[in-house]
């Protein structure tokens, strides 16, 4: 049996491919639904109801997809550039424990929409730091930056440990080791009333078209892809790899660090080492699932989050462990794999 | 049933199709014992596929071959090497970092065995070598090999298995033309000791002098079969390309001020000497050919052209101008059209449109792009602009480039660079992997470049090639320049052994 | 300094030490058998996670210990075969592929576990491995308590990496992988099966991970419960780079990566309330980063690794 290179991928299997992957997903999740004992398809029922049935469920859903909206950008951007950024994890903390640190207080009195403004940009920008060290280390010495931003949120996540069982510990939360708040009028204000909905919502959405225009309509968007595709080509062209990596690697970064500003900012006001059940890494189911655009992270996003936040509720109803989200989430990452690739490609007996 | 009197080889009916192409469309061949077969034919027209539909690393869709009078099952070169094929890939199959010994013995023991019993493999391969005159040391890495080495190890693998037919695949693309010699001298050898050997090629001065018999292959079919000795060059060439193909010639020109200076320039990586203080100078209206076994460091020469690589010592000026740090895009904007060795590796990116690829390099003029945004509506016009004007099939602005043919790959490269009549061109190997007609194609858009005034460094290892285009030659050989010599009056003789080294100083006289 | 030399002396250290590093050694050698095919095996993280809970499920189920291991063997071999038919015959990214592999495999642990074992105050127990009594060489000062006081499974380990050094180096079924991983085409020349010799590589490979997660539960601690890994797999991945691909580097790889570890575990109580022991958690994953640095350059690195090998393609 050989592969052999479709000569012209069939649009329908290039757009179906992502409906596929995760109906393949769903379908191997039923199986491990029915091993739990329950009715597989009222599993499926309460799942949908508990994302989406009630004004309540679906506010939830779209809480849960801010971070993974922007950390999903945030892999795919790199993905794209072929940089590995497994890191967002870690970018996602560090941002999170910048917008604490310079935002549980406001020595400048500064107006509080413009200390939110400026917390935003301070959590990007930690995420965007904490991705240059890889990179450097990949650029300067060869070493892959897969293993090294894995590492990193090790790192970073005992780092934020440290910091809120001391300077940023907050004496208000019954010895649970948590951070100070941030400052009331600095928070993103809700947009949805009765809810937990923030502002956070509108900014990854807005990031993920910014994204996309970068890349559609921007010299760096294009020298990236190329640099992604074929380094010694783009080199050859006189891309200068080098520096196209560095912002892929500011933009990844910035993307993940700005999820940890926004959770806090937005729905937890706090940071502690739960503050993502894995955003980051989920990122790259995301990205994967988007076929790494940056408009089709948002619904790839939205999809993760109503597996997330259904699955709880469907759990507690039929006892089916909640940890079946992230099962089938995972699931969609390898099954998507293998959509792409008969999408581009066919096995031919040889 | 073996029988004693059947030939070596045997394969009838062979096709092979990849998707809707059709490599091979029902091919015949013979070889007989102690018979040293020529496969002649352009590039494309199904010899190595061919060969490796023999070795097993395909299976044909039809057709039979038989080996000493046995089927051979398809599709397995497991079983080709049992029956006694042995194969030499153009692309070595060697592992660098293993010693030639392991590279030998791999495959050769079952794999549930306990031992490699090397001592023994060693004998063996020493006394191979001497009776062959392919002497390598065993216990060599063989990323530290030279090139000829590395060739004496792969066709050693083969007889290490007592392969009795030997195919070989391009084998003097990386020999200079004496090398090649002593190639052939022991492929006769072997003949003698009963082998049947198989060679691939396209030149036609070796299918004459090394082969027995010469089988041509085009399109995928054989078109002919002569005895070496029965036939010319003139004939072969006909039955080769299948119509004439006239190469366009070149006709005197005055030539004019130095376009391309090149002074001193060394390139030093590892601990190694890459390029040893390259001097030349290239003048408007004319065509240097710099000759050479590939590997021999033209490479890193273009790429300092190019403006890739910064070399360790010297200077590069172009139009009297001597860029302080040279980059790739600097050296477009002062007026350099680029030509790189690999056309998929460097001159294009297939998943790329064909506009994109078109405006890579000239990405950050004004023409293309502002402050921000890529101009894609300029971009995608100068595509279509250049698909038109230089007769690109098969394109179209947002096609992926992929889906182009070699040729017209190379129509794109090179347009893009001929499009603003650029004063110098770089062209390394051109040529490389294209058909006759492309070929003819390549050398009339560079001979029109020359002949509006431009001055073209062609970088080549054909000695046709370099003899018909270029005004003047200079050979490169293990990172040094021989002195530039006019093409009138230079046969492939005293070429090759520029090519060689061997006469370097000499040259200058 | 002179706390620094105490430490070093100390018997429990060292036998610390032999513990600590078991789990890395299993995870080391089998990711650098994936990789010295030419496969790198990303799933790591998730593989040793599915085995420790495998393995502890099975013994918690009433299976023996070494029945246990045999369970996160095979278990890691079948994720191991999952990775190498997407990566080999398909040629998907092994990156991305390997990744998968790990937020599958986790979850999916952690999703059986509580199938199996409802929530509960107190994580559930078993009765793990106890160090084997070498009789008299138990009484040799020093050596009788550190390297004659571990459980069977280190030394199984340890017997591994010998073992896996001599048939990398001295066998045909080694020469086999280290060609297959420096040039697939060229052991397709010499009429071996790269994929066959891929997919095997990595489903071993896979299953020696799987009994590093499993040495956690049966012999280090005697419980599951997620996130105990704690990145070892990806810290194994670093020690195959530190290593340069072989064996025999790679254990003492591994025992010196544990002894660091072991060190800063006895040097934390004494810098109590002066330094925050987050710092001394992070040791190890900074140390790997160094490690990495430090070789990143000279490592001969298998020239296949990564890269995709499809039947006639050259």
């Amino acid at each position: 049996m050989i592969v052999e290179r479709r000569e012209t991928r069939p649009l329908a299997l290039v757009v179906l491919s992502p409906v596929i992957a995760v109906a393949v997903a769903l379908a191997l999740a039923g199986v491990l639904i029915a091993l739990a004992g329950a009715p597989i398809l009222d599993a499926f029922r309460a799942i949908a109801v508990g994302a989406f049935g009630s004004r309540l469920a679906a506010t939830e859903t779209l809480l849960r997809a801010c971070p993974l909206i922007l950390t999903g950008l945030a892999v795919a951007v790199a993905f794209r550039a072929r940089l590995w950024n497994i890191g967002a994890e870690g970018q996602l903390y560090l941002g999170a424990l910048a917008v604490v640190t310079l935002g549980f207080s406001n020595p400048l009195g500064l107006p509080g929409p413009l200390l939110a403004v400026l917390l935003l940009v301070a959590g990007a920008l930690a995420g965007a730091l904490l991705l240059l060290g890889p990179l450097a280390l990949r650029l300067r010495f060869g070493v892959d930056e897969v293993v090294t931003t894995l590492l990193l949120n090790f790192v970073v996540v005992l780092l934020v440990s440290m910091m809120v069982e001391g300077p940023l510990k907050d004496p208000l939360a019954f010895g649970w080791p948590r951070s100070v708040p941030v400052l009331a009028d600095a928070q993103l204000p809700k947009i949805v009333e009765r809810s937990r909905l923030h502002l956070g919502l509108v900014i990854a959405v807005g990031a993920a078209i910014l994204v996309h225009l970068v890349q559609s309509r921007f010299v760096f968007g294009l020298e990236a892809k190329a640099a992604g595709l074929s380094p010694r080509a783009a080199a050859f062209a006189g891309v200068p790899i080098g520096r196209t990596l560095v912002k892929v690697a500011l933009l990844s970064g910035g993307l993940a660090g700005l999820a940890g500003a926004v959770e806090v900012m937005g729905n937890r006001g706090y940071v502690s080492t739960d503050l993502s059940p894995g955003f980051g890494y989920f990122g790259i189911v995301v990205a994967m699932l988007a076929n790494l655009q940056p408009l089709g992270a948002v619904i790839a996003a939205l999809f993760a989050a109503a597996m997330f936040v259904g699955s709880d509720a469907m759990g507690r109803q039929l006892g089916v462990p909640s940890f079946i989200a992230d099962v089938t989430v995972a699931l969609c990452l390898l099954t998507m794999l293998l959509a792409l690739f008969f999408s581009s490609y066919r096995l031919r007996r040889g | 049933m073996t029988s004693r009197t059947a030939p070596a080889l045997e394969m009838t009916g062979i096709a092979k199709r990849f998707g809707a192409f059709t490599a091979l469309d029902g091919v015949d061949l013979v070889l007989a014992r102690g018979e040293i077969v020529a496969l002649l034919g352009e590039n494309g027209a199904g010899k190595t596929t061919l060969m490796n539909v023999l070795f097993g690393h395909y299976s044909a869709d039809e057709g039979e071959v038989r080996v000493f009078g046995e089927p051979l099952a398809s599709g397995r070169p497991r079983a080709a090497i049992r029956a006694g094929v042995g194969m030499v890939h153009q692309h070595f199959t060697l592992a660098p970092n293993l010693t030639v010994i392991e590279n030998v013995v791999a495959g050769t023991a079952k794999l549930s065995g306990l031992s490699l019993s090397l001592p023994a493999a060693r004998a063996r391969l020493r006394e191979l070598g001497t009776r062959f005159g392919l002497a390598v040391d065993p216990d060599a890495r063989v990323g530290d090999l030279s090139v000829g080495e590395a060739q004496r190890v792969e066709i050693l693998k083969s007889l290490f298995r007592d392969a009795r037919i030997l195919v070989l695949d391009e084998p003097t693309a990386v020999l200079t033309p004496a090398e090649g010699e002593t190639l052939f001298a022991t492929l006769r050898l072997m003949a003698k000791e009963g082998l049947s050997v198989i060679f691939i090629s396209h030149k036609l001065g070796e299918v004459l002098t090394g082969a027995d018999r010469v089988v041509v292959l085009r399109g995928g079919r054989m078109v002919g079969m002569r005895a070496s000795a029965e036939t010319s060059r003139e004939e072969l060439a006909e039955l080769m390309v299948g119509r004439r193909v006239e190469r366009p010639e070149r006709h005197e020109r005055p030539v004019g001020a130095p376009v391309l200076v090149a002074r001193d320039l060394t390139l030093r990586r590892g601990g190694r000497t890459l390029l040893d203080g390259a001097n030349f100078t290239l003048n408007a209206g004319e065509i240097l050919g710099l000759i050479g076994v590939s590997g021999n460091g033209q490479k890193p020469l273009a790429d300092i052209l190019f403006g890739l690589e910064a070399p360790s010592a010297g200077t590069v000026e172009i139009l009297g101008q001597t860029p302080a740090r040279p980059s790739p895009r600097d050296m477009v904007r002062r007026g350099l059209g680029r030509v790189p060795e690999d056309r998929h590796a460097e001159g294009a990116i297939g998943d790329l449109t064909l506009w994109e690829n078109a405006v890579l390099e000239r990405l950050r003029e004004p023409r293309f792009s502002g402050r921000f945004l890529v101009r894609r509506g300029a971009a995608r016009a100068f595509a279509a602009h250049l698909v038109q004007r230089f007769d690109i099939r098969g394109a179209a602005p947002d096609k992926r480039i992929r889906l182009l043919s070699g040729g017209n790959m190379q129509k794109l490269i090179l347009g893009r660079n001929l499009d603003g009549d650029p004063p110098v061109l770089v062209c390394a190997q051109p040529t490389r992997g294209l058909d006759e007609g492309a070929i003819a194609g390549v050398h009339a858009r560079l001979l029109e470049a020359r002949e509006r005034g431009a001055g073209i460094l062609l970088i080549s290892e054909d000695l046709d090639e370099v003899l018909r285009l270029a005004d003047r030659a200079v050979a490169i050989h293990a990172g040094r320049l021989s002195a530039t010599v006019p093409t009138a009056g230079l046969d492939a003789r005293r070429l090759g052994l520029m090519m060689a080294g061997e006469d370097l100083g000499r040259a200058a006289a | 300094m002179q706390t620094t030399i105490d430490i070093l002396g100390s018997v429990g250290l060292w036998a610390a030490v032999l513990r600590i590093a078991t789990p890395l050694i299993f995870g080391v050698l089998g990711a650098l058998l994936c990789e010295r095919a030419g496969v790198l095996n990303l799933g790591i993280e998730g593989i040793m996670t599915f085995g420790a809970m495998a393995g502890w499920l099975a013994v918690y189920s009433g299976a023996g210990l070494w029945t246990g291991l045999l369970v996160a063997a095979l278990s890691g071999a079948a994720f191991g075969l999952l990775h190498a038919g997407l990566t080999v015959p398909l040629g998907l990214s092994q990156h991305v592929a390997g990744l998968g592999i790990t937020l599958f495999a986790s979850s999916l642990s952690y999703y059986l576990f509580r199938l199996a074992v409802p929530v509960s105050g107190t994580p559930p127990t078993v009765e793990p491995f106890q160090p084997l009594d070498f009789g008299p060489l138990s009484d040799i000062p020093f050596l009788g308590s550190t390297l004659f006081a571990q459980t069977a499974p280190t030394y199984l380990a340890i017997l591994l990496a010998i073992a896996l050094a001599w048939i990398l180096a001295r066998t045909p079924l080694g020469l086999a992988i280290r060609l297959t991983g420096e040039n697939p085409h060229a052991a397709e020349a010499q009429g071996l099966d790269p994929i066959r010799i891929r997919i095997g590589a990595v489903v071993a490979g896979s299953a020696v991970m799987a009994l590093g997660g499993a040495f956690l539960t049966l012999a280090a601690f005697n419980s599951f419960f997620p996130t105990m890994v704690q990145g070892r797999g990806w810290v194994a991945i670093a020690l195959v780079v530190f290593a340069s691909w072989r064996p025999g580097r790679a254990l003492l790889g591994a025992l010196l990566f544990a002894l660091f570890d072991a060190f800063q575990l006895r040097l934390q109580p004494l810098a109590g309330g002066v330094v925050p022991y987050q710092v001394f958690l992070m040791t190890p994953y900074l140390l790997s980063i160094l490690a990495l640095v430090l070789v990143a350059r000279r490592a001969r690195v298998p020239q296949a690794l990564m890269q995709p090998y499809h039947r006639g393609e050259r």
